[in-house]
């Protein structure tokens, strides 16, 4: 099963741009993510540029509303994701622990959604959407 | 979460690494995956009543040299003299204390090393098969015996002997290389494949663990790619199972029954995993100009996964594909389905020649495929009174009920459009 591990770095929310880790963070994050790639589990990761670079578009009113980075009143944002695949929710969970974060750090531990996780009719939907994005 | 998930999560994670230390201390394949069990139990037994440790890795190293300082010592003692050994005990006790510092060191080499020598070629593939699960994939008999359908006696067997057989012929703990890697290496990737097999054929509503071999394959395949990213073969092995693997939703139907590739919903077919296998299958083609059997097999995948339909298909690099590969790995089923991809490519004429060629073929005598294709073929030649024939005998050689109700509709009811007939039986036509 795919598991999300989302990385939650504390202070990243009012980071400046041009915000870099140390070299020696990197490193250390570097041997981690060998460590997954060595078991076989990871898919896939990244990293985020933070939030003073981004936008958010949100929706009251039924309307998109744009609003520029950093945002003033968000306490937690992403700095990155790695995507595994793991036999449990266990192992997920003792991957996250491994990892070597900050101590003002969060890694947020989610499991992806699988087609056949959906009830029938939502399969259907999706499939029958999927087919449409294709042509 | 419970404490017992929690050790099966640590033993995931740390097992190979563990068999991988404990087999190049021990210099025995076969005492290291005794030893390394009986840490998984001990931690069973101790770490939900005591908490786990600071670092399982370092307890469950210190715990299984232990019992393998145990074992030797009583083999000693049972022998009444000093039998000759594979290791030095004293030397074992004396390493002792440095068993956490030796955790940091570099795992790699060992993990290779004991690929290799658990998935030796001298060993039947079934015994392979069994004990890399075991000392790779860190599954336990039982479950290895439930995803294979086989008894427990059996699996244990299996691992018994091949740890035998490689004690007996003095195997060492190496890498191979120069002119036996190739073989070694061949022999390793046929362990993986296989187990990916053998889940990829599992049924709806059969054991989760049958269907998890495939995920189990794919993460050897993973590792391997990761200890040899410069094996043009590895890379193309596991872009195969991912390319494989993206149609596995597609591959049966709500009753269980296998659906043809040409006849499956390509909607249902995992995209994401797909575009994994087709960026691997770059990376390994970048590597070599002359793909191997997996390389190859890759490549005809991503044929059919770049193509939004049947008719959208590159046949003619499919054809060109199995030409290589029954060059590369020849068999009678690869040529039956180049006798396929010509008919598509070329047209049924040149297909059916190949086909032809096949009947004396005693390998295929017993199965339903070569009549089946042949009578597709003939149909499409609009020579029907032979084509009902193949499709009458492939009936009789099909052990599927369904398939061969299919069959046997395509032998009678050649007088409408046999095609129309048979696809509109199929869930979903392309």
């Amino acid at each position: 099963m795919r598991f999300m591990m989302l990385m939650i770095p504390g202070g990243y929310a009012t980071a400046a741009p041009d915000v870099m880790p140390s070299a020696n963070a990197v490193e250390e994050m570097m041997k981690y993510n060998e460590a997954l790639k060595r078991a076989g589990v990871l898919l896939a990761l990244d990293g985020l540029h933070p939030p003073s670079t981004g936008a958010r578009v949100s929706f009251k009113g039924g309307k998109p509303t744009v609003t520029d980075g950093p945002f003033a009143e968000v306490k937690e944002v992403l700095g990155g994701y790695w995507m595994i695949d793991v036999r449990s929710r266990e192992e997920a969970i003792e991957w996250a622990r491994r990892c070597p974060a900050g101590e003002n750090d969060v890694i947020e531990v989610r499991r992806v959604q699988e087609m056949s996780d959906f009830p029938e009719d939502v399969q259907k939907a999706v499939v029958e959407g999927f087919s449409g994005l294709k042509d | 979460m419970t404490t017992t998930a929690t050790i099966e999560a640590v033993w995931r994670i740390e097992q190979p690494k563990l068999a991988a230390r404990l087999t190049r201390r021990l210099r025995d394949v076969g005492l290291a995956e005794e030893v390394v069990q009986d840490a998984f139990l001990e931690a069973l037994e101790r770490w939900p009543r005591d908490g786990i440790p600071r670092n399982p890795a370092a307890w469950l190293t210190r715990v299984a040299i232990n019992r393998a300082l145990d074992r030797l010592r009583r083999t000693v003692m049972l022998d009444g003299k000093h039998r000759e050994l594979a290791i030095d005990l004293a030397e074992l006790e004396r390493e002792m204390p440095d068993m956490e510092a030796a955790l940091d060191e570099d795992i790699d080499d060992d993990l290779l090393r004991l690929i290799f020598t658990a998935c030796h070629s001298m060993l039947p593939a079934e015994q392979r098969v069994a004990l890399a699960l075991r000392m790779l994939g860190g599954l336990t008999t039982p479950e290895i015996a439930r995803a294979f359908m086989v008894p427990e006696a059996t699996i244990a067997q299996r691992i018994v002997r091949a740890k035998r057989a490689l004690r007996d012929a003095g195997v060492a703990f190496d890498t191979p290389r120069g002119e036996q890697r190739r073989e070694r290496l061949a022999a390793v990737l046929e362990v993986v494949y296989l187990i990916f097999n053998e889940g990829y054929v599992a049924s709806v509503g059969s054991d989760w663990l049958r269907a998890g071999l495939c995920d189990e394959a794919l993460r050897l395949g993973r590792l391997l790619a990761a200890l040899m990213p410069e094996e043009p073969e590895a890379l193309g092995l596991v872009a195969l199972m991912e390319l494989n693997a993206s149609r596995f939703a597609a591959r049966i139907d709500k009753a269980g029954n296998p659906i043809l590739l040409l006849d499956q919903d390509r909607s249902r077919w995992d995209w994401s995993l797909a575009r994994r296998g087709l960026d691997g299958l770059n990376r390994a083609m970048a590597l070599t100009p002359t793909p191997g059997r997996y390389l190859l097999q890759a490549m005809i995948a991503a044929c059919h996964a770049r193509a939004v339909s049947v008719a959208d298909t590159d046949w003619i690099a499919i054809a060109a594909f199995y030409q290589a590969l029954a060059l590369a790995a020849p068999s009678p089923i690869v040529e039956v389905n180049r006798a396929v991809a010509v008919g598509m490519a070329f047209g049924p004429t040149q297909g059916l020649a190949i086909a032809d060629g096949l009947q004396d073929e005693p390998r295929l005598r017993d199965s339903h495929l070569l009549p089946t294709v042949r009578g597709d073929l003939l149909e499409k030649l609009g020579r029907i009174e032979e084509a009902r024939a193949e499709f009458r005998r492939a009936a009789e050689l099909t052990g599927n009920e369904r398939e061969r109700a299919l069959l046997l509709a395509r032998a009678g009811r050649h007088h409408l459009n046999v095609n129309t007939a048979y696809r509109s039986t199929r869930q979903r036509p392309l």
